[in-house]
């Protein structure tokens, strides 16, 4: 076991699920496999409306975001959460997406600035391999 | 030396007051440098500790009380601690979920914080972040402990007032209850009040209570069920006389002095334990712990040896 007080987390990680729809269960999972991997993952709950996902990963000083989307509005949704997370400054924080996103929506969303997709069924490590290296791209600040 | 970060804390800048959380967490030099410039606007939050059992209600009877004290016009600070897996160095934070409703007003600010390997309940710079919270002008200060049982007891020397929370039902009533954290009661919330057996849990608490010495301070047994805001109003109350007998009794100003002399232990504490680790990472000392771990050398002597060392390079 290392000792946790020496080296810290490796970042703070918001994981938020906007929209109506009530399905967690992949976001709980990716919440538990990054806190596994060694990150402090704020996980808010279902229901968050951008609003709340900027505020909190404003007060919470997050590194990165996790958006679930299974309801099929993230055409909608993720443009205004990018937006209320530019009012804040925010700019820096990397942003991805999981659940059910169809492909011809990818290349807008990575012009909105979400930086990966993960689709329903990819295996946790990937989404942790991402971080990884997004965070060290971005040079991570927690620790 | 004057901080920009500081500054901007004081200039009521929220973002700045996050990163200063983080760089504070974190026991930067630019985080102690700030927290100085601060520390003189420290002191005038009334900070209120909320502990009890996994699973009471503590975060959703914040969040009531954050509501109580918006309607009265105080601004709320919140500080939310959960447990770092020994494991993983991760932490999975999920106290924001039942604090949904606060999350469109300016007034309140809420970060969660992971113990990263501390006990009692606290994370190690939890008192540094309330200060923070204080210093960027919170007029009540909340903090939710982890889900603590027995000897978790640090909330009661950070907190002005501290709020036990029990709930009915759990096995044999008290047993979650037991010394200490029932020692450090000001005030025992009585949560989910509506399930059975909450008038029984209040009898045999006022008959603990009334085996303990005879204080000035009569701990009131306040019945919430924080998800419908019952009994919230008589809990908010039972704060503020708690307040008010702290200040008539002096009691508030001996706390305090209190809280500061641990605040100052524990700071040298970790300067020190900087130091020891910094002098045990260089050469030469495996080898006597080598002989120790073979009996050639006792424990005793190497750490004298440790000890002399670390007084001689003052």
């Amino acid at each position: 076991m290392r000792e946790v007080s020496a080296t810290g987390p490796k970042g703070r990680v918001l994981i938020a699920k906007p929209g109506l729809d009530g399905h967690d269960r992949g976001a709980k999972v990716i919440a538990r496999a990054l806190r596994d991997a060694g990150y402090e993952v704020i996980y808010t709950g279902i229901r968050q409306t951008p609003e709340m996902i900027a505020e909190a990963a404003l007060q919470e000083d997050v590194d990165a975001i996790g958006l679930s989307i299974l309801s099929g509005a993230h055409m909608t949704l993720f443009p205004r959460i990018m937006d209320a997370l530019h009012q804040r400054g925010l700019e820096d924080v990397v942003v991805w997406a999981g659940g059910i996103i169809p492909d011809e929506d990818i290349p807008r969303l990575r012009v909105l600035g979400l930086q990966a997709v993960f689709r329903p069924g990819s295996p946790t490590g990937e989404t942790i391999a991402f971080l990884e290296q997004a965070l060290g791209r971005r040079g991570v600040r927690a620790g | 030396m004057s901080s920009a970060i500081a500054e901007a804390v004081r200039g009521g800048d929220r973002r700045a007051l996050a990163r200063l959380m983080s760089l504070v967490e974190q026991g930067t030099a630019e985080g102690r440098a700030a927290l100085r410039q601060l520390f003189p606007h420290t002191g005038r939050a009334h900070v209120v500790g909320v502990t009890g059992p996994p699973g009471s209600g503590k975060s959703t009877l914040v969040k009531a009380l954050a509501l109580a004290y918006r309607a009265q016009g105080k601004t709320v600070g919140i500080v939310a601690v959960d447990p770092t897996s020994p494991f993983s160095g991760g932490a999975l934070l999920g106290d924001r979920i039942r604090m949904q409703e606060l999350h469109a007003d300016p007034g309140v600010f809420v970060r969660s914080m992971a113990t990263r390997g501390s006990m009692g309940g606290l994370a190690r710079s939890t008192i540094e972040v309330v200060h923070l919270l204080d210093a960027f002008g919170k007029e009540v200060v909340f903090v939710e402990t982890v889900g603590v049982g027995q000897d978790e007891v640090d909330i009661a020397r950070a907190a002005d007032t501290t709020l036990v929370v029990g709930v009915p039902g759990l096995g044999d009533d008290v047993q979650a209850l037991k010394a200490g954290v029932l020692e450090i009661a000001d005030v025992f919330v009585i949560n989910k009040a509506d399930r059975e057996n909450a008038n029984q849990l209040a009898a045999e608490l006022t008959m603990l209570l009334s085996l303990s010495e005879p204080r000035a301070w009569q701990v009131p047994i306040v019945q919430t069920v924080a998800t419908e805001g019952r009994g919230i109003d008589q809990l908010v109350e039972a704060i503020a006389r708690h307040r008010a007998y702290l200040e008539q009794s002096g009691h508030w100003r001996v706390r305090r002095a209190d809280q500061a002399r641990r605040q100052v232990v524990a700071i040298v504490e970790d300067r020190l334990k900087e130091q020891l680790e910094r002098l045990l990472a260089q050469e030469g000392w495996v080898s006597r712990f080598d002989q120790v771990a073979e009996r050639t050398q006792d424990p005793y002597a190497v750490a004298e040896a440790v000890v002399a060392r670390l007084l001689a390079r003052g």
